[in-house]
């Protein structure tokens, strides 16, 4: 049974899929940056497939720097998060209309 | 893993939604083995599933979003099934390992062995990724550096202007 780039690239735009869809359904803030870090983490996936189908070491190392990227990332965002909650008691995104004309 | 991924997006509870991202970020380092690239699946385990999902863990406790939900009754059934798989799987693989039966292993495509000219070839040795780290990536590995600076400054700024505003 042999596997090939095919097969990681479904699975991979699945789990993209999978993301968007948390990030388009859900009201929870928190549950949306989780969707993004599984977009990240699928996009994450593809480079890996494709820089060990291509034979070429470029792609780990991108993935590396996403990895470093979305660990700030999470850590900003969920700072972000605990400041909102603090200032209006809720994390839902549709009671966050402050904007709102 | 991707039906964990799924109940992730899913399920309304949070933190139970949290453990199924633990599950697919465990499954994605499983194929980043079977990619070979052993480095970066030791790096996903510990970066995400401990580092990140900690953090997220944490602050799904600290503002303990969802109050009032009752999920005793299901807690039994839970327990039972979660019994029953665990051991089932944890007997699989002794079973597998001890016995001459083993699974249909799989096995990637050949990679061809001709890269272009002027590219490193892929290699799933950590000395190799250093070493490719510090010569032809140097500037964005430093810019990397600055930015895990910029962004635990950052944070520090961000709770600590928010607890002096709710002091005055």
């Amino acid at each position: 049974m042999t596997i090939g780039i095919n097969e990681f690239i479904i699975v991979s735009s699945l789990l993209f899929l999978i993301g968007f869809l948390g990030v388009i359904l859900r009201r929870n803030t928190i549950i949306i940056f989780m969707s993004i870090e599984l977009m990240l983490n699928a996009v994450n996936l593809a480079l890996v497939a494709f820089s060990r189908y291509n034979n070429t070491m470029d792609g780990s190392i991108f993935v590396f720097f996403i990895m470093t990227v979305a660990a700030a990332e999470v850590a900003v965002g969920l700072a972000i998060i605990v400041m909102i909650y603090r200032q209006r008691q809720t994390i839902l995104v549709n009671e966050l209309n402050q904007l709102k004309g | 893993m991707l039906l964990s991924a799924l109940v992730m997006v899913l399920n309304k509870n949070a933190v139970n939604s949290a453990m199924c991202m633990i599950v697919t970020l465990v499954s994605t380092a499983g194929l980043f083995i079977l990619l070979e690239a052993y480095f970066l699946a030791i790096l996903q385990v510990l970066v995400y599933a401990g580092a990140v999902m900690v953090l997220f863990l944490f602050i799904i406790m600290l503002l303990d979003v969802d109050k009032g939900n009752n999920y005793e009754y299901l807690k039994q059934k839970f327990a039972f099934f979660a019994q029953l798989l665990g051991f089932s799987l944890l007997f699989f693989l002794v079973f597998n390992s001890f016995s001459k039966i083993y699974l249909p292993t799989t096995e990637l495509v050949q990679i061809s062995n001709v890269g272009e000219a002027g590219t490193i070839a892929f290699s799933n040795t950590a000395k190799s990724f250093g070493q490719i780290l510090f010569t032809k990536y140097m500037l964005p590995f430093q810019v990397i550096g600055f930015l895990l600076l910029v962004a635990m400054i950052g944070v520090i700024v961000i709770s600590k202007k928010q607890s002096t505003d709710t002091e005055k």
